[in-house]
């Protein structure tokens, strides 16, 4: 299985890039402030994650620091992992 | 200049109206007479403040006779659009003609494909509900992210998150309104041989606040470069009736009363003006937060809002792409 990083570039790259590979997206360039995000492109970005990896996004986790670029998103749904494996464990 | 900056405040949108009148209607003229050689302008009155006032300036540069105002309500329009529409229409002497257009929004399933949208995420709302679209406050760092409000028919109200499909489902369906009308204002520019004019203020036509192909199709946009205190300033002048100039901005789009501040800009007309206004003028967050009563960083916030929105409105700004430009046009 890919990494969460990994699945998450791929994402970015097939429907916020539209392919092109040249756009550079290091761990930490900002989707709102290089503009490759929109508030439109959020909510796509969340149901992503939703569908994709089976968590729970929250109102109170719309923010930057859990999705507002490669690093953050992988953080976040590492997150969100440990915490549903410290309930259920 | 740091003098003229200190002094920012409401006052430095404050324009000559009666220059400013006389200005418009030279354009108007030169731009439906000559550039496009048509007769006349047709104008879709909602009884909002925007066309009215366009509908005024139009009776102003071309004379009552060469005015035609349309009425184009639905189902879920509130009853003083129409109302208002009408007593504008009366004060102008304009000929008027009303179209309700809830048959054709019926034909084309807009409320149908509307519903469906909102079940997805709310399962039990059916076709006795009322219910709008919000956008998250600007209280905190959050992304801005839309939200539905249902009212059932027991009055109680519920707010869901929508996701990226429902919401797209949903501003598809909805966007069904504006085309509708623009192009019932393009029969009557047919008919009679007129130009359509289009009623976007400057905040809604730098932010993208208008539906590509619907409300943003015109021949003539009168008021696009004018503020929307601007707008309400000329509508002053120009004798629009009271009660349309006191009329709360809305979007009459949708069932449950909707503020246009809720659905777009998180912030009073008024606020977001001066915003824009600092921005457009390169003033910083810190210059423009105490004249409209907000700290620097909701201030750098509006900012980072106003880019966002000029850039999602590129689409809706954007020509359609030719391979190569056809230069004998």
């Amino acid at each position: 299985m890919a990494s969460i990083e990994a699945e998450v570039r791929q994402y970015l790259v097939e429907n916020l890039l539209f392919g092109r590979n040249e756009v550079e997206l290091s761990g930490d360039t900002s989707f709102l402030e290089s503009g490759i995000i929109d508030s439109t492109g959020v909510l796509e970005l969340v149901q992503f994650l939703e569908e994709k990896f089976q968590v729970k996004v929250e109102d109170e986790d719309l923010i930057p620091a859990n999705l507002d670029s490669v690093n953050a998103l992988t953080r976040f749904v590492e997150n969100k992992y440990e915490a549903s494996e410290k309930i259920g464990g | 200049m740091r003098e003229e900056v200190n002094r920012f405040s409401a006052d430095s949108l404050k324009l000559d109206a009666g220059a400013e009148i006389e200005r418009i209607g030279a354009f108007i003229r030169d731009g439906v007479f000559t550039q496009l050689r048509r007769k006349g302008l047709v104008i879709g009155l909602s009884g909002g403040i925007d066309s009215s006032t366009v509908a005024a300036l139009a009776v102003h540069a071309l004379g009552a006779d060469r005015v035609i105002g349309i009425f184009m309500p639905e189902s879920d329009s509130s009853d003083d659009s129409l109302r208002l529409g009408q007593l504008l229409g009366k004060k102008l002497g304009i000929r008027t003609f009303k179209e309700d257009i809830s048959g054709i929004l019926k034909g084309v399933e807009c409320y149908r494909r509307r519903d469906e949208a909102i079940k997805e995420v709310v399962p039990e709302y059916h076709a006795g509900y009322k219910s709008k679209l919000v956008l998250s406050s600007l209280d905190s760092s959050a992304f801005r992210i839309s939200y539905v409000v249902v009212q059932s028919p027991e009055g109680v109200q519920t707010k869901m998150r929508l996701t990226a499909d429902a919401f797209l489902a949903l501003v598809a369906a909805t966007n069904f309104k504006q085309r509708t009308r623009k192009m019932l204002e393009y029969y009557y520019a047919d008919r009679y041989l007129y130009a359509v004019a289009g009623t976007p203020n400057r905040l809604e036509y730098d932010q993208g606040f208008f539906v590509k192909n619907g409300d943003g199709a015109a021949d003539v946009k009168p008021i696009a470069h004018l503020y929307k205190t601007q707008v309400y300033q000329l509508a002053a002048y120009l004798g629009v009736p009271a009660e349309i100039q006191g009329r709360l901005p809305t979007t009459d789009t949708y069932s449950l009363e909707q503020s246009q501040e809720e659905f777009y800009f998180s912030l009073p007309y008024d606020k977001m003006d001066m915003c824009l206004f600092g921005k457009n003028h390169g003033l910083a967050p810190s210059e423009v937060a105490p004249a409209v009563g907000l700290s620097d960083q909701q201030v750098a916030r509006v900012y980072k809002d106003i880019d966002a929105k000029r850039q999602a409105a590129r689409y809706l700004h954007a020509p359609p792409a030719l391979v190569e430009k056809v230069s004998e046009m």
